[in-house]
């Protein structure tokens, strides 16, 4: 133990400068050439910020398309999904009260096309998006809400539905989605 | 679904063609040849060596090897300790986190130390800046290094067929750390920054959001950390929701190249093995019984998730994306339900969704990939773990045939397999008896005291630990002593474990069942290797077929089935059949 004591301290004195300094300083380097330069992306409104495109935000304005319920309230100060078990009785009354206020507020809606995702908290509670499903569903109330056309509203859901290279999941920003009202 | 089944086919199929090449590469290095990396690295080393005061061509003993191990892993324990619990004041707190309790820095310096990661606390809210580069990125690369150190000394073991000289661990893990780690982090790290992970040293940010919301936004040095957090199979996120949260894995792009980090190097090591102790017939057998374990534990969790919540299928809604409480919508259920099994089999830890909320199907595969133990495995720590079940093996199928048990010409006796045995028994005894202890503290619903204390600092009861009542509940206790004996770090986050019976009971499982599964291959390792050599007859158990491939899996198997299957039917097995 003795011996390899204050070698090992040096080394690690060593380590520490190449492995958090070093290492992170040349990460740090690299992204300020990126479009971001290492900082969160920012979505704007005219110049005023009002979200940022990887993190949901709360929407409960029923003219807006609304995102998945979260845990977290969608403060990206901290983040968290609801931890419920699959079989946990409140959550399930939880769910089933989320899907009868959903039906109650898009008259005309089968409960048979009600998406999960909307009913559902995400693991991170900041999900940004919802499934091309859970957007068109909401198409007739924001119409009749807005009073556009349906058509032109599930135009604009499909030109901002975007399909992974591999893998083929298909997303839809709300926040962009929104935006673009 | 079929083309997200070929997506993740597809990262499977990527992640081997990557692993052959990065073993052939881990190889050479590790046997001293030159590799494309020695112009950069080579000078750095031996500078740190010479002002070190270390002689890294001094050959050592396996007892050498263990004493410098264990001698640096304690300063770094002392260096994080010092570090968590004086962050309030030290450099880089733009948030103004607090000092970790006693507790919860015990906790996480033990957890980062063994390749762990817990995670007791929020990454947010928990940690300064300081803390996540000094102290918890650096022992990310560092106890990854350890473990891949560990394992070198076996392939060299293996290789020098009589000897007791087993290389200089100061090289094998300042080489890890520097040629393989540190370039592949760098890649990922770049890979990250430019989908839009934060790093940058600025405090918490505030916008209004569009329907008027005062919103914060954590960011900070991210990118660094989640790149080594999986490239070193650590798994402790930068977030609280490690990487399920949109900044730490921003797309699916991004979730394929953490998938293949966490991947490359414990699969690269099996390779490396056979192409280091020139018997690549034998690495192939280990890849073959791995993989077949893997795929049974990965087809039951993509079916249950793809199948959805058949309590939420009640409800009458439309399932057709599979079960979405606790996913992400961008990375979608079967790319998720592949990341938890992969994530457990190799020891990482890091989630892209809460386990806690996964079908009852998927909770019980996700703690046999832990329980067993053997499959893959983390950084180095894949390769010791699994030796031990060769040794097991090897020994069952000599008494079988009523022959001296012998591995690659060297005779297994009892002194060997008296350490194998505790070895293989520290994990079920650990996770048992933790498990126990727990849950015989829940169901009689205890005072705890001063070992869990709510918000107001009243003693809370035992309860109040669990966010899920019935099977479930029980779950998540299994779940934490699993996740820490097997060096995880993924949860059933449900759990309110930062508190002193929680940080203090996993703590010391977490040492136990990261040095004595180091301990014990190494000193099994180096004893076998003094051994005469014995040239291999026509009565020699070959260790390099699949006969004995079938060996060791039934081996891990019945341990596994054996020791784990009542509390299995306790917890997931019985939600499964209740839901």
């Amino acid at each position: 133990m003795k011996t390899h004591f204050w070698p090992a301290l040096k080394l690690t004195a060593f380590s520490i400068l190449f492995f958090s300094v070093v290492y992170p300083a040349i990460v740090w380097a690299v992204a300020q050439l990126s479009p971001t330069g290492g900082n969160v992306e920012w979505v704007k409104k005219g110049d005023q910020v009002v979200g940022a495109k990887l993190l949901g935000q709360s929407f409960t304005d029923e003219r807006f398309f609304l995102g998945r319920p979260s845990a977290v309230g969608y403060n990206a100060a901290g983040s968290a999904g609801s931890n419920k078990g699959p079989s946990n009785p409140d959550y399930l009354k939880e769910v089933q009260a989320r899907i009868d206020t959903f039906l109650v507020h898009n008259p005309g809606v089968k409960r048979s096309d009600v998406p999960a995702d909307l009913v559902t908290a995400s693991g991170s509670g900041l999900d940004p998006d919802i499934s091309p499903e859970a957007a068109l569903v909401q198409v007739p109330r924001i119409a009749r809400l807005r009073g556009v056309s349906p058509e032109k509203l599930q135009k604009l859901v499909e030109a901002h539905t975007s399909r992974s290279a591999i893998g083929g999941v298909a997303t839809v920003n709300v926040l962009e989605l929104n935006l673009a009202l | 679904m079929t083309t997200e089944l070929l997506g993740i086919l597809f990262i499977f199929a990527m992640t081997v063609a990557l692993s052959i090449p990065l073993g052939r590469y881990m190889a050479r290095l590790y046997a001293g040849e030159s590799t494309f990396l020695d112009a950069v690295f080579g000078p750095i080393e031996r500078l740190f060596f010479r002002a070190s005061g270390i002689d890294a061509s001094r050959e050592m003993t396996w007892k050498d090897h263990l004493k410098a191990l264990l001698t640096i892993n304690l300063i770094w324990f002392l260096w994080a300790m010092f570090v968590l619990t004086n962050q309030s004041w030290l450099p880089w707190n733009p948030d103004g986190n607090p000092d970790m309790t006693p507790d919860l820095a015990f906790n996480t310096a033990i957890s980062f130390l063994v390749n762990c990661n817990l995670q007791h606390y929020s990454g947010e809210t928990g940690v300064s800046y300081f803390s996540q580069i000094f102290c918890l990125n650096f022992l990310q690369f560092v106890s990854a290094g350890t473990g891949m150190a560990a394992a070198v000394v076996i392939f060299k073991a293996i290789r020098d067929r009589q000897t007791t000289e087993l290389g200089n661990f100061y090289d094998f893990f300042l080489k890890s750390c520097t040629r393989v780690l540190l370039p592949l982090s760098l890649i990922v790290a770049i890979v990250l920054v430019f989908n839009g992970t934060p790093m940058n040293l600025v405090g918490k940010a505030e916008y209004t959001s569009l329907q008027g919301d005062t919103v914060q936004v954590s960011q900070g040095p991210a990118a660094a950390m989640i790149a080594i957090k999986h490239i070193g199979t650590n798994g402790g996120g930068y977030f609280g929701a490690n990487s399920a949260h949109p900044l730490e894995n921003p797309n699916y792009l991004t979730m394929i190249v953490e998938l293949l980090a966490q991947t490359v190097i414990p699969l690269g090591m099996i390779f490396a093995m056979g192409f280091y102790i020139r018997n690549r017939r034998f690495s192939r057998m280990v890849f073959g019984v791995m993989t077949v374990g893997f795929l049974l534990l990965l087809a039951p969790t993509v079916w249950s998730e793809i199948q959805g919540n058949p309590a939420i299928d009640r409800l009458g809604i439309a399932q057709t994306h599979g079960a979405m409480e606790g996913k992400e919508v961008r990375f979608g259920a079967t790319a998720s339900a592949y990341w938890s099994i992969i994530t457990t089999v190799i020891s990482t830890g890091s989630v892209n969704s809460m386990h806690d909320s996964t079908m009852p199907l998927s909770g019980a595969m996700e703690l046999l990939s832990m329980m067993t133990n053997a499959f893959y495995g983390g950084c180095g720590a894949g390769i010791l773990n699994f030796y031990i079940f060769i040794i097991l093996a090897v020994f069952i199928s000599g008494l079988m045939v009523g022959r001296t048990p012998e591995f690659m010409g060297k005779k297994v006796e009892a002194r060997e397999m008296k350490i194998a045995m505790i070895v293989a028994l520290v994990h079920p005894l650990m996770i048992m008896t933790g498990t126990a202890i727990a849950s015989y503290l829940a169901s009689a619903d205890a005072n705890m005291g001063w070992w869990f204390v709510n918000a107001e600092g009243q003693p809370n009861h035992a309860t109040a630990w669990l966010n899920n009542p019935g099977f479930h509940g029980f779950s998540e206790m299994l779940y934490e002593f699993t996740s820490s004996s097997a060096n995880n770090g993924s949860g059933f986050e449900g759990l309110g474990d930062n508190n002193p019976f929680w940080n203090i009971s996993t703590g010391i499982c977490l040492i136990l069942t990261r040095f004595l599964p180091i301990i014990g291959p190494v000193a099994i390792a180096g004893l076998l290797a003094s051994k005469k050599y014995i040239p291999e007859s026509a009565g020699t158990l070959r260790t390099d077929t699949g006969t004995f491939g079938i060996m060791v899996f039934a081996v891990i198997v019945i341990l596994a089935a054996l020791s784990f299957f009542p509390a299995l039917a306790l917890g997931p097995l019985a939600e499964y059949f209740s839901l």
